[in-house]
């Protein structure tokens, strides 16, 4: 972890409220696993004055990539900067994803499925090329096809209004597949707003599959400071884990949902 | 060459600058240079351990954030074994933050404490906005009787220094401040967080888990800035001044109104150097102004 000025190289709108940001830094690119995040001071003007919390969308040869949604003060800041300018960034921060030789079934749904482009990159790379699900709620909202396409053989779209591939939801895609799988053993990778996640882990727990999810939680520090960023941890005593510290990749299990 | 230290009782201080508790961490160490720090101000303790409350505990303000962690903390046997001697090597001063449901919990926090090799001194933490404490509904620090009560007795259960960590939301915080200096507290800090709430009009819900929390960050800054000043005027103890420091004209600025020392919270998770900024940012203000000692800024606020 370090806090860096790095440059900015590019950041580009690629859909009606999402942009991508391409930042030069050898030493993210070198120390950064999927999963891990970025503490992004998003202005230097103190509105908003805290930083963002943004995953690694892509990990290059130079640098990083992040793809973010406009939500808010501090994304509609970020989507004011040009290229040339410097960016303060704290990173890598966070657990990441840890990868098994076993089959990978990604799922995500929404703004979840940016950090599932460094997943399967790395998936890839390491000969173990995924099974990839992708939900939307309409084609416009679909993001990451053409890079998902490039890292897996087998990517399943949907979307809840059927305006590209199958109408339904990315879940029961997974429960259908999960149900006629195939020789190898497969273990799950998911990131997406809540309800889906929770979703996914019942599918994972009823059929005993390892599972792993990407949380989301409103932070402060990032680091493991504030205490700020809870998740409730399942059985009796266990009280809370930081997201960002702690995580924010959890073994679905682990989590009282 | 200016002169940096301060002193807070018995505690001399290499300068004014310390970490406010609950917004600093050894996971920092990593990002900034700690033993630069005056003190080392350790998030504050109680005898058990706390679960904290419900997610989400964290929502940005307008120049400002609230904030509703509830004291998680995994008690005092815990933090003595696995936490001091991890802060002992920090190569700085650390300052222990302690709450109570009662004086017998201030009392026993303080006594285990103080037997503790390294702990510079302690700070109570009378103020915590998100703790009901025993029948009542009120913080400690809004009763000048029970804050006197309970420093009483934990003056005469330690002789480390005593810091006593007050709120801002009492009627006049300097009635406080004065019970506390009576009942021999070394120093007052103030301020903790402003008790304060939003909602989302979309949900129709609270942003918090725990529907209040407490504010920080520059927006307190201007009505810190007034207690300290009152305080210092009624009270012959060092003030500790804390609220919405985010850099060295911030806490030049609470010195001038009468602060001693300073503490800096929101800012750090802004820039975990924040602080180490800060000393530098005063040096470089005293070495301007031709002030040799940092001392002499406090209260030098000139009026008419
Ligand atoms: C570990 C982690 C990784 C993330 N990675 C990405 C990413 O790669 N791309 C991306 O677009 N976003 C990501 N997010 C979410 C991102 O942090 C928020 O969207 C961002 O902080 C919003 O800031 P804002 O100032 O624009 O909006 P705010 O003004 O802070 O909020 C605007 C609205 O968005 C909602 N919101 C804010 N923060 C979050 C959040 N963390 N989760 C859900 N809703 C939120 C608020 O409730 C509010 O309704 C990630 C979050 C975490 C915790
Ligand atoms: C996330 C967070 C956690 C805090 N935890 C504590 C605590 O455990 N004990 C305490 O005395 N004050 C705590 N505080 C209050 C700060 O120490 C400080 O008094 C307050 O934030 C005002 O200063 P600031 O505006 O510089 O942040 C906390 C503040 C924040 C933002
Ligand atoms: S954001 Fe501060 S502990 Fe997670």
């Amino acid at each position: 972890m370090k806090q860096l000025e790095v440059k900015i190289l590019e950041n580009r709108k690629i859909a009606q409220d999402f942009y991508k940001m391409r930042l030069e830094s050898p030493y993210l690119a070198a120390n950064t696993k999927p999963g891990q995040f970025f503490e992004v001071k998003c202005s230097e003007s103190g509105d908003p004055l805290l930083r963002r919390p943004l995953g690694a969308h892509r990990i290059l040869k130079n640098g990083i990539e992040l793809l973010y949604k406009i939500v808010g003060r501090g994304t509609v800041a970020l989507s004011g900067k040009n290229a040339g300018e410097r960016l303060d960034i704290i990173g890598p921060l966070g657990n990441g994803f840890t990868l098994s030789r076993a089959y990978p079934v990604l799922i995500a749904g929404g703004t979840g499925v940016a950090p599932l482009v460094a997943l399967a990159e790395e998936l890839t790379k390491r000969k173990n090329r995924p099974y990839i699900i992708i939900g939307a709620r309409t084609r416009a909202h679909l993001l990451c096809e053409k890079e998902l396409a490039e890292f897996s053989d087998s990517l399943k779209v949907v979307t809840e209004d059927g305006s590209k591939g199958p109408r339904g939801l990315a879940t029961a895609v997974l429960e259908k597949y999960l149900s006629v799988s195939g020789p190898r053993v497969p273990a799950i990778y998911a990131c997406g707003p809540t309800a889906m996640l929770k979703a996914v882990a019942g599918i994972a727990g009823r059929k005993r599959i390892p599972c792993q999810v990407s949380l989301e939680e409103k932070m402060a520090c990032g680091v493991g400071v504030c205490l700020g960023c809870p998740v409730k941890m399942k059985g009796k005593g266990e009280g809370y884990k930081m997201v960002c510290k702690d995580g924010p990749v959890f073994n679905a299990e682990e989590i009282a949902w | 060459m200016v002169d940096l230290s301060v002193k807070i009782g018995k505690l001399k201080l290499k300068n004014p600058v310390m970490v406010a508790s609950g917004t600093f961490g050894t996971e920092y160490a990593a990002l900034t240079d700690v033993k630069l720090l005056g003190a080392y101000i350790a998030k504050t303790i109680t005898l058990r351990a706390r679960t904290g409350n419900l997610p989400p505990r964290i929502s940005e303000t307008a120049s400002g954030m609230l904030n509703s962690i509830g004291l998680e903390n995994k008690g005092l046997s815990y933090f003595i074994k696995e936490k001091m001697p991890e802060l002992a090597r920090l190569g700085t001063p650390v300052i222990v933050s302690i709450a109570g449901d009662d004086e017998g919990e201030f009392v026993e926090l303080t006594k285990k404490l103080s037997a503790v090799k390294k702990v510079a001194a302690l700070e109570l933490n009378l103020s915590c906005p998100n703790i009901k404490y025993g029948s009542r509904e009120g913080l400690l620090a809004q009763d000048e009787k029970a804050t006197y009560r309970i420093i009483k007795k934990v003056r005469a259960a330690t002789s480390l220094t005593l810091i006593a960590k007050l709120s801002p939301c009492v009627t006049d915080i300097t009635r406080i401040a004065k019970a506390a200096q009576a009942a021999g507290a070394d120093a007052v800090s103030l301020v903790n967080t402003f008790p304060a709430m939003s909602a989302d009009i979309g949900s129709g819900r609270p942003r918090l888990g725990n529907v209040t929390g407490g504010l920080s960050g520059p927006a307190i800054k201007p009505i810190a800035l007034k207690m300290v000043w009152d305080t210092y005027n009624r009270v012959d103890i060092p003030i500790i001044g804390i609220g919405g420091i985010m850099n060295h004209k911030d806490a030049v600025e609470f010195m001038i109104c009468g602060a001693t020392a300073v503490q800096i919270g929101t800012a750090n998770f802004v820039n975990p150097g924040s602080a180490i900024e800060i000393i530098t940012g005063i040096k470089k203000y005293l070495d301007k102004t031709k002030i040799s000692k940092v001392k002499q800024l406090t209260g030098s606020l000139k009026i008419g």
